[in-house]
């Protein structure tokens, strides 16, 4: 409770924070964050035509990850999930932008076939900075994200 | 990660999409693994074939790609073999998206022969110190263990990125520094034929993805190590292994021996035989090749089934150039009754799901048949195959040695 009010209130202070962290795929895109404590494996676990996540007890189970700012620690699972990543895209059902704590190949590799931007490694840990629903920038191109307009900040926001 | 003018000029797209991409692949992945520059290959093999592991999803990224590829690359296992896929009761619909798989390939110039062990072909050979860009995860074994190349096992995006670019990003096995022996395993008793297989069964279960060097009481020829780096690469992650007095790596260099050591009883092999007796079905289906038989193995085969008749499924897999070169080992074996099946293997094929128990003689086949093919596996010598093939050991089970 206190980490998060704590946290909250830091958020409020510094509208827009820009956060910086390392390029794994260039673009620059904008979206609502999607926070996921999880590890994504996306064959199997996402459904390529509607991106909605089917992973049996997974933190984004019956979640859409279409057209999100999605957030997740790193890949896991097979390397078809770098395919899948770019069926997603082919059927415009792919998040905009992905932030990453730290990219492993499936996912670095699905994300620049699919032109999907991604940053990981943020100076920051994403988690303690973002809220579901807040509106985030994801600059692949220069290495960073910001933290445009924060979703009011509520417990129910935040990735459980 | 240094880059030259010209690598930078393709980062920029000044090259085309497809080359920007795939020099983007390379690059982002030679930053996650620490890599200074980007080095050239010799040549490339591309996993990713299969349309029952790479499905719709794969077919789509293949299908759109441009470009050709600047060295020589071929491809790994596809799900069916290209020309005779009928006899092995495939459907037209999977047969059908295969093709276009293979062919998308072949638009880039890749060379459409579907093997894991690229190594035997004309063509296609690797000196000691070469730099590959290499998918499979046998051949990678086979290539950085038994020739001393040099590759790290490669997804299929990066390894056609590699293929495309004529170069890969150096990092991980390219490094001296991480060629070096981190376990060492004793190996107290002599080993035979299948024992390899076994030994890399159990082997790659302990040793996860370090670097083994094994002591052995006698010198395993070619296809015996390859059928010890493929199972380890399966049952564990083993991308590279010594064997004192064998490889050429440790011949040529010697490697201080490892802190960390272990020794395999015979009893931990004989367990991976006994899953036979165990077992309370007879093998529906009996299978060979995996890795694809090197010359050597088909001619073994042909001489074991030679006057024989088999009374149950028997499907030998090997590459079709190998296939081609030795026409009479194939004709002895199918005289059998005994299929010789090219372009793919028991576990990538959808064909082997429709059996629920099958015997093979590769400890990667052991490893991948029941996560991938929905079928229980057991594990023979070459010969106790042939033998339940053909009918008579069907009260000698688990008599492997």
């Amino acid at each position: 409770m206190s980490r998060k009010q704590s946290a909250g209130q830091q958020r409020r202070q510094v509208i827009p924070i820009k956060l910086k962290g390392r390029t794994i795929s260039r673009g620059c895109a904008k979206g609502e964050v999607l926070l996921s404590r999880d590890p994504i494996s996306f064959l199997g676990s996402v459904d390529p035509k509607t991106g909605v996540v089917i992973e049996e007890n997974h933190a984004l189970e019956g979640k859409s990850i279409k057209g999100k700012v999605l957030v997740f620690p790193h890949g896991k699972g097979s390397t078809v999930g770098s395919y899948v990543m770019y069926q997603l895209k082919k059927n415009g059902a792919a998040p905009v932008a992905i932030i990453n704590l730290e990219t492993e190949p499936i996912v670095a590799v699905g994300a620049i076939i699919s032109e999907i931007p991604l940053v990981d490694m943020l100076e920051r840990n994403p988690y303690e900075v973002l809220s579901n629903g807040d509106l985030v920038l994801v600059d692949g191109n220069k290495g960073y994200i910001e933290l445009i307009k924060q979703e009011t900040d509520t417990a129910e926001n935040r990735a459980s | 990660m240094y880059l030259t003018k010209e690598e930078e000029q393709i980062l920029n797209g000044e090259a085309g999409e497809t080359l920007r991409q795939a020099i983007g692949i390379l690059v982002t992945l030679g930053d996650i693994y620490g890599a200074d520059r980007l080095i050239p290959i010799k040549s490339a093999q591309i996993a990713g074939v299969s349309y029952k592991t790479i499905g719709d999803a794969g077919l789509e990224w293949i299908s759109d790609l441009q470009g050709k590829v600047k060295v020589p690359a071929i491809l790994n296992p596809a799900g069916m073999d290209l020309e005779d896929w009928k006899r092995l009761r495939i459907s037209p619909e999977f047969a059908e998206k295969q093709k276009l798989i293979v062919q998308a390939y072949e638009k880039i110039g890749i060379r459409c022969e579907c093997t894991c062990t690229p190594y035997t072909l004309e063509g296609f050979n690797v000196g000691y110190g070469d730099h590959l860009a290499w998918s499979e995860s046998s051949a990678v074994s086979y290539a950085n263990s038994v020739l001393g190349a040099r590759t790290n096992r490669e997804g299929g995006p990066s390894a056609l990125s590699a293929a495309l670019l004529g170069k890969t990003a150096n990092y991980g096995f390219h490094l001296d520094e991480n060629r070096v022996p981190e376990i060492s395993i004793e190996v107290e008793y002599p080993l035979q034929g299948s024992d390899y297989g076994a030994l890399g069964y159990v082997a790659g279960k302990l040793v996860g993805s370090k670097v083994p060097v094994f002591h052995l009481r006698n010198s395993p020829g070619a296809d015996e190590l390859k059928a010890l780096g493929a199972a380890m690469a399966a049952s564990g992650a083993v991308a590279l292994y010594h064997v004192e007095g064998v490889t050429p790596e440790i011949r040529m260099h010697g490697f201080e021996e490892p802190a960390e050591k272990i020794s395999i009883e015979r009893k931990q092999l004989e367990e991976v035989y006994e899953s036979r007796k165990k077992a309370c079905k007879e093998p529906e289906l009996i299978t060979i090749g995996c890795p694809h038989c090197s010359a050597a193995e088909l001619e073994k085969v042909a001489k074991l089934l030679e006057g024989k008749m088999v009374s149950k499924e028997f499907w030998i897999f090997t590459s079709r150039e190998l296939a081609s070169r030795y026409p009479e080992y194939v004709r002895t074996i199918e005289k059998s009754g005994a299929k010789v099946v090219c372009d793919t293997c028991m576990v990538v094929s959808p064909a082997t799901n429709s059996y629920s128990y099958v015997m093979v003689n590769s400890g990667k086949a052991l490893a991948y048949v029941p996560g991938m093919c929905g079928a229980e596996a057991v594990y023979g010598s070459m010969e106790t195959c042939v033998e339940e093939a053909v009918g008579r050991t069907a009260k000698k089970a688990g008599d492997s040695y």
